[in-house]
């Protein structure tokens, strides 16, 4: 960047398009946002089912229900997204396998009827046995679910701050952190504190885990590549989206882990509350930041 | 056969005839280009100077809009263009996310991603592109790259070690090449964009599809 830098050989754009607007708006941060609930909260019933099985089995409709909401919400926002979304079988019957879109959409389509196999079983039939089993493979779908997007952000070659594995890593724990805040909402009375509690270290290390990840974006990004440093000026100093940055790293995880060590001592489940939604706020605009930054990077 | 593009910078005089051709021959609407050209002023006065970039898409052999496309309405054709097929496009956009030069928009009129096509129409009636035509110094230098003895081929055996393309760190392996570039007119991010930066207005930011 010596003509940016050097001020004898100053170099400014005169003449040019203005620069493209917002792409992928927040239509996509929902999206993203309502997967991560869709997926977790399976995640979750199935950890719970095998570690506390008593009292996880009286959540099996109850989550079931949950994700099939919030897949929903995601494939509605997925579609009012689309320019053309009256085009959307085109993906069906003129697939393309290279991208991550397709193959995206052809296993959430298969996960949407998994779930409703699993609704039929544990509504209609009351049959645990086979709810159970059929979730072992809901599950193993789940993860590919909650990771295409990532595959998704990394086919955008134009934007550096996607990368691979980091937002393989990024997905997995949005949808760990928000499925176990989810369920600790959900649960009311059907699970004791100590089923809550295991809930608040899934949701606590997964938050760890995530701001571990962001912040060596953060710090060691710009040290490696000309156009994350750009990008990440967005978020630093006055940058237009720091407070945003900023707030959504408190909210989703810094607070939620306070709280989480904060319940624990005072084995409050009102205080594990007020950090299970703090963290499902926080995703959203973390998710959001994210998602915007590099889109506000001029590509020409 | 494998079609490219060639700009001599050092030619182009930033007249604009290729981005109004271009306009007028592809019924580009409003607010969108296809190809456009870029001006970056360089130094401090009285020693400046302005530069000239013509811009479009860079028919990538590893093209990552193509890889992106969920319905392969971005596709190769046989001549190595990446062409568009606007009736199977969802307008996901995916391929304006993935496209490391910018050069993909909404068509706000259909609603679908649109981009420079080497005008693929007037190539397959054997016509050289419409901005081609339209140059009056010759900078814009298309042809078969496959091919020794065309003019695109002799150009860049004539300026070895001075032909370059943007952005060659993303691994697309564009066939749109330029002569006499630098950091400059090939690397956004080595000039200033202030708000404002454009000489004839003061809009700094376009609409996607024509909506917000």
């Amino acid at each position: 960047m010596v003509h940016e830098t050097i001020a004898a050989t100053n170099a400014v754009v005169t003449l040019d398009v203005a620069l493209p607007g917002i792409v992928w708006p927040w239509l996509v941060t929902v999206n993203m946002w309502a997967k991560s609930i869709g997926t977790g909260v399976i995640f979750m019933l199935f950890l719970l089912l095998k570690k506390y099985p008593e009292q996880a089995g009286k959540l099996r409709f109850q989550t079931t229900v949950v994700s099939i909401i919030f897949i929903h919400l995601f494939l509605l926002f997925t579609l009012a997204d689309l320019h053309q979304p009256f085009r959307m079988w085109h993906i069906f019957f003129f697939p393309h396998v290279t991208s991550a879109i397709t193959v995206g959409a052809w296993m959430a389509t298969a996960f949407v009827g998994l779930l409703f196999l699993l609704a039929f079983f544990s509504f209609f039939k009351k049959d645990n046995a086979a709810f159970d089993k059929t979730l072992t493979w809901v599950v193993l779908l789940a993860i590919p679910v909650t990771l295409y997007t990532a595959g998704l952000m990394s086919q955008c070659t134009a934007r550096e701050l996607w990368q691979m594995p980091t937002e393989s890593a990024q997905m997995i724990f949005a949808a760990l952190l928000s499925g176990s805040a989810f369920m600790i909402l959900l649960a009311g009375n059907k699970l004791n504190y100590e089923a809550k509690k295991t809930l608040g270290v899934v949701l606590g290390l997964s938050a760890l885990m995530s701001f571990i990840l962001y912040m060596s974006e953060y710090v060691f990004g710009p040290m490696k590549a000309e156009e994350v440093a750009a990008v990440l000026e967005y978020i630093k100093g006055d940058g237009p989206y720091t407070v945003m940055f900023w707030l959504g790293q408190w909210m989703a995880y810094l607070l939620p882990m306070l709280l989480i060590v904060l319940s624990r001592a005072s084995k409050s489940e009102n205080i594990l509350k007020l950090a299970a939604i703090l963290a499902l706020a926080g995703l959203w605009l973390v998710k959001h930041v994210w998602l915007i930054i590099p889109q506000l990077l001029p590509m020409s | 056969m494998q079609l490219g593009f060639l700009v001599d910078l050092h030619l182009c005089m930033g007249c604009k005839g290729c981005e109004i051709a271009c306009k007028v021959e592809n019924e580009v609407p409003l607010s969108t280009w296809r190809l456009r050209v870029k001006y970056v002023d360089v130094g401090s006065f009285p020693e400046t100077r302005r530069t000239f970039t013509p811009l479009r898409c860079n028919h990538c052999e590893n093209a990552p809009c193509v890889r992106i496309c969920p319905v392969s309405a971005l596709h190769y054709i046989e001549n190595g263009i990446v062409n568009i097929d606007k009736e199977r496009c969802i307008g996901c956009a995916g391929c304006v996310m993935a496209c490391p030069y910018g050069a993909i928009y909404i068509d706000p009129l259909t609603q679908t991603a649109d981009k420079c096509t080497f005008c693929a129409h007037r190539v397959a009636s054997s016509m050289m592109p419409a901005c081609v035509v339209a140059c009056p110094v010759q900078a814009n230098i298309f042809g078969d790259l496959d091919n020794p003895t065309s003019n695109i081929s002799k150009y860049i055996q004539k300026n070895q070690g001075n032909v370059q393309v943007r952005k060659p760190e993303k691994g697309t392996n564009p066939h749109h090449f330029y002569v006499n570039g630098g950091n400059v007119t090939l690397n956004p991010l080595s000039s200033h964009r202030l708000n404002g930066h454009n000489l004839f207005n003061n809009i700094t930011t376009l609409p996607i599809g024509g909506h917000h």
